[in-house]
Formats: C-alpha cells, structure tokens, sequence
C-alpha cells in the first residue's frame, strides 16, 4: 500500500481530489442544497475587489467614455444647432405662407361681401422717386383696372391707381404727401380731408377746431371725393391737437399695418354706411318701455291708429279727396284743389281742433299745444343735412363712369 | 542514419529529463498566487459586461495551465487547478465542483506535460493552451451531461476557433506571467 501510494502519490491525490469534488457534486444534486460557506468566501473575497473595479472604471473609464460621449456631444449640438436654423427658416416661410394664404383668405372672403365690384392684386414692387409712396400691382388694364380707382384691403383703404398699365398698374399710397381723400369720423361724424404726410400717419385736414374728434376714434371714407366709397375704413385718430385754424388730426393707416401685399381694386364702388358710433350713456334716466297699453278714455281712437296730428291730417285730407272725387297729384299746375273747408267727420276722428289732445298715456308722446297748420299735400322738404360738405382738392375727377354714385342722400320724399 | 538516430535520442533524452521550463527553479511570490487568480477570476465576471465578445476568454484556465506548466510537480498544479475552478463554481449559479474538478484535472496533466516537453517553446504552449482549453470545455460539457444531466450542445467548432484564440492570448500572458516570478 506504501509502496503504491509512493509510486503513484500524484495520481493518487488527485484521484482524492476528484472524488471530493464529485461527492461534493453529488451532495449538493442529491440533496439540492448549497454550499454556502464556500460561496459566500469566493463571494466576500471577490465582489470587494469587483466594486473597486467599478468605481476605478467609473471615475477613470467613465470620465474618458464620458470625453468621448461629449465630443459626440459637441459634432451632435453642431448638427442639432445646424438642423435648427434649418428648421427655423423653413418656420419662417411656413409662418410667411400662412399669413400670405390668410391675407389672401381675408381677401377673398372680402371680396366675397363687400357689394363693391373689386379685384384682388398683389404688390408687385415700389415705385421710384424720393419721397413718393407709390407701388405696383399685378393688375393692370387688362384686368379692368383704370387710373383713379380706389385700392382697399379688408382692413382699410391703401391707396388709389395713378396710372394703369396693361398688366400693372402704379397705386399711390394714402401715406403719399400728394394723397387726398375725403373721410368721416366715426362717432361725431366729422368731416375732414384725408392727407399723406410721407411717413405712417396721416393727417386729417380741414376739421374745425370746435369740432369734436376722440383719440382712438375711427374715420371712414366719406364718399366725398368720389373715388372711395363711402363707409370704408381709414384708420384710427392717434392724436388730435388743436392748429390755428383746423385741428391737426392725425390717423394710423389701418390698411397699411404690417406692410401691403394683396390689395383689392375697386372697379366699381358701392356706398355703404358708416358704422354705427358708439352712443354713450345718457346722462339722465329714461323710463323703461311700456310694456301694456294703457286703457284710453272712452271714445277715443283705438290704440295705434292715428297716433299723431300729421297722421289724422293725412286721414282727413284723404277723406275729402275721396268724398269730392279728387285725386291728388293728377292734373295740370293750377287744377282746382278740393275744398278743405268742407271737412266730414269720418273715421271717427275728432275734428283738427281736437286732434291736438293727447289721445294716450304714454308720457313719451310730445302733445302738440297748438293746432298744426294744414300743410299742402307736397310738403316735405329734403334734407340738407346728408348732403357731402368736405371737398377733395387738388385731383382732377375721373370720368363718371369709374366714380361710385354720391354717398345716399335722403331723398325728397312725397307725403301722397 | 547512426547520427540522427544518435541526435533524435539525446533530443527526447533532453526532452525527458530537462525540468518543465528553464526558469522552473523560479517561482512565484505568495501574493501572487492570490493575485493573478482573482484577476483572471474579477476578468471573467467583469470584463465582459462591457466587452461582451471577450466571454470567449478564458482566463483562469490559461492561468492554471501557466502555473501548471511552471510549478514542476502534479500535486501543487491540481490543488491551484482546484482552487481557481472553485472560486469560478462559487461565482457561478452550479454546483460547487464542476470547474474544480476540471481545472484540477487540467493542472494535473499540464504539470505531466510540461515535464516531457519544452514549453518554453512557443509553438508548444501555443499547442498546450489550445489543447487544455478543448479538454476544459470538453470536459466541463461532459460533466454536465454526466453528473447534471444537462442537455447542453457541444459546438467543436466554436469551440476550436475561441481555443485558437485563447492560446493566441497565451502567448503573452505566459510571457508577462514569468516576468513577475522571481529566483528562488
């Protein structure tokens, strides 16, 4: 046993340690459990060393990985940086495309509404000259377009054609030092005349100092000067101090904010009315409406019927025209008019003398405390009160043909 | 005819009797017995998670070859054999004892080897290391079917192509390994 244990002394350890190792095995798989002294010396004795590992690679390693990430980083801000300005132009000729596709939409749904005849143009170039305010548009002769009509957008008036080429024409801008147009404010209806100053304001002229004009108030066109039409927009009043004569009005073109790039051509003009002014509060109280009719006395007119002094005039003068076979308005100048002093009692209306008694309640009614006189059957007069007062300088007018008709006067009405 | 005969016969008459390696009279310092295989061990678990491909590398089986090779008797080159194999079953998530009783076993022959041939000769450890790391995973995949029952594949030829790898990494390692043994 020596003997072999001397002659085969490796061979025989390592038998011993091969069967260790497999008893070892078969220990743990037969009997499904661990052996946890070992592990946990391999495991001591190791991971303290792996930690070290980690945190020498993280603060040496890490730091170059990390040099090497930031040098990614700087080409990657580089390509980023280089990316963005790309996007931001592309942003910027979107946002371009928008607001030209909206001005455009604004024009076209304008052009839609407004009852004017107009054709959509787009600037073009600005004309030559130092101090001059001139533009070119797309639209030219050919289009309709001929040298005195007005340029507008939705949001004001721009300018008026000075000249009209066959497929462009030149458009003066109001902001022209030569540009005059007839305007209206808003809420006191103050006429003046519409003057380009050669910079962005404009100056309103020939407005009374006693006249009454707000700051932030609106001016429109007033139809005056026969190349707008009335009722179009012009700008607001930025600043209205009092001159020698006539106040120094100054207006914000509001047609010409942000730059003119589509304008519309009035090729034939209709009036419209000037927006509504803002009424401000009244001062005293009013009573609210009557909401029931108050009983009238007895033999008195139904209520709404012949409610004033005119009314039954007219209805007594009718009667006689019908009991006499008269017909007004027929017949030469000299025909016999009926004979009023034959007045029938009809329609139970009381006799003139007792028209002028309040019939009703309401106290808002204005009795009349003398008998009206008989007015002829052709009485009432026009009213001089819309009639155009302001008038453009300085331009020769256009032919009839391209001018929109005078603002709408009230017209002379007949009683009969 | 009668000479090389007369030269083949000194040179396995050298073979035989010459020690391992010529600096096997050197040895290694205690601390580096440690050392060298908790490196290898810390490479094996450590280097991979960030450099997957070198899995492939088997350290502590070239380490156990070289000290194999090196130590010049059987006995010391299983029981560094075993050692490393169970510091590797204890990291591991199997039984303690399957590297061990394949390192053991590769200690052992390395040391039978290097005692018949010239592993300083690079073309022999090169041979050596390929070899030892074939039997190891052979061996090892052997075990698991045996004493496991596990139904792993073997791949011989991925097996050949990281051995080849692995005695290519040999090389050096053995050369740097012998740098840090000192005269006795």
């Amino acid at each position: 046993m020596d003997f072999f244990l001397s002659r085969y002394r490796h061979l025989t350890v390592l038998l011993v340690v091969i069967t260790a190792q497999l008893l070892l095995i078969a220990y743990q798989v037969k009997t499904s459990k661990d052996i946890p002294l070992i592990r946990v010396w391999a495991v001591t004795a190791v991971t303290p060393f792996e930690s070290g590992l980690e945190l020498v690679r993280r603060y040496t390693w890490g730091f170059v990985e990390d040099y090497f990430v930031l040098l990614g980083v700087r080409s990657q801000n580089d390509k980023l940086r280089n990316e963005n300005g790309q996007l931001k132009i592309e942003n910027n000729y979107l946002k371009s495309e928008l607001a030209t596709a909206d001005r455009a939409r604004a024009l076209s749904v304008f052009e839609a509404r407004s009852p004017s005849k107009t054709v959509a143009a787009r600037v073009i170039g600005n004309g030559t000259g130092a101090n001059s305010k001139v533009v070119f548009v797309d639209r030219g002769s050919t289009s309709g377009v001929e040298s005195g009509m007005a340029v507008v957008t939705p949001d004001g008036i721009v300018g008026k054609v000075v000249e009209a080429y066959p497929t462009a024409s030149l458009v003066m801008l109001i902001t022209d030092p030569t540009f005059a147009a007839g305007v209206v404010s808003q809420k006191n209806r103050v006429h003046g005349t519409l003057k380009g100053q050669g910079h962005a304001e404009c100056l309103v002229d020939y407005v009374q100092n006693e006249e009454h004009v707000d700051i932030g108030e609106w001016f429109y066109t007033s139809g005056d000067d026969r190349i707008f039409p009335k009722g179009f927009p012009v700008g607001q009043v930025a600043a209205a101090p009092n001159g020698k004569t006539f106040k120094e009005i100054y207006i914000s073109p509001s047609g010409m904010q942000g730059g003119v790039e589509e304008v519309l051509i009035v090729l034939q003009g209709v009036h419209q009315e000037v927006p509504g002014a803002e009424v401000a509060s009244p001062a005293y109280s009013l009573m609210p409406a009557p909401t029931e009719i108050i009983q009238t006395p007895e033999g008195g007119p139904p209520p709404g019927s012949l409610s004033t002094d005119a009314d039954r005039l007219r209805a007594i003068y009718k009667d006689v025209g019908i009991e006499q076979k008269h017909t007004y308005g027929e017949g030469p100048p000299g025909t016999k008019p009926p004979d009023f002093t034959k007045i029938p009692s009809v329609h139970g209306a009381p006799p003139p003398n007792a028209a002028a008694q309040p019939l009703t309640g309401p106290p808002a009614a204005q009795p009349s405390t003398s008998r009206p006189k008989p007015a002829p059957p052709k009485s009432v007069q026009p009213s001089k009160n819309d009639q155009p007062s302001a008038q453009v300088p300085s331009k020769p007018a256009p032919a009839a043909s391209e001018r929109p008709p005078a603002p709408a006067a009230t017209q002379p009405a007949d009683n009969q | 005819m009668t000479e090389y005969t007369q030269t083949m016969t000194e040179y396995t008459e050298r073979l035989l009797n010459e020690t391992p390696r010529k600096d096997a009279s050197d040895r290694f310092r205690i601390v580096w017995l440690v050392v060298i295989p908790l490196i290898a061990v810390l490479s094996q678990v450590y280097v991979p998670r960030f450099v997957p491909f070198l899995a492939y590398l088997e350290l502590p089986l070239l380490i156990t070859v070289h000290f194999a090779l090196t130590s010049g008797g059987p006995i010391g080159a299983l029981s560094y054999g075993m050692f490393i194999g169970l510091v590797q079953d204890s990291l591991s998530h199997q039984p303690i004892g399957m590297y061990g009783i394949v390192k053991t076993l590769v200690g052992y022959f390395a040391a039978s080897v290097s005692m018949r041939f010239d592993v300083q000769n690079p073309v022999v450890t090169f041979i050596l290391a390929f070899f030892f790391y074939f039997f190891h995973q052979f061996f090892y995949w052997v075990l698991s079917r045996a004493l496991l029952g596990e139904t792993l594949g073997f791949d011989a030829q991925q097996t050949l192509i990281f051995g080849l790898l692995n005695a290519a990494v040999a090389l050096p390692l053995f050369r740097v390994l012998d740098k840090l043994k000192v005269a006795r």
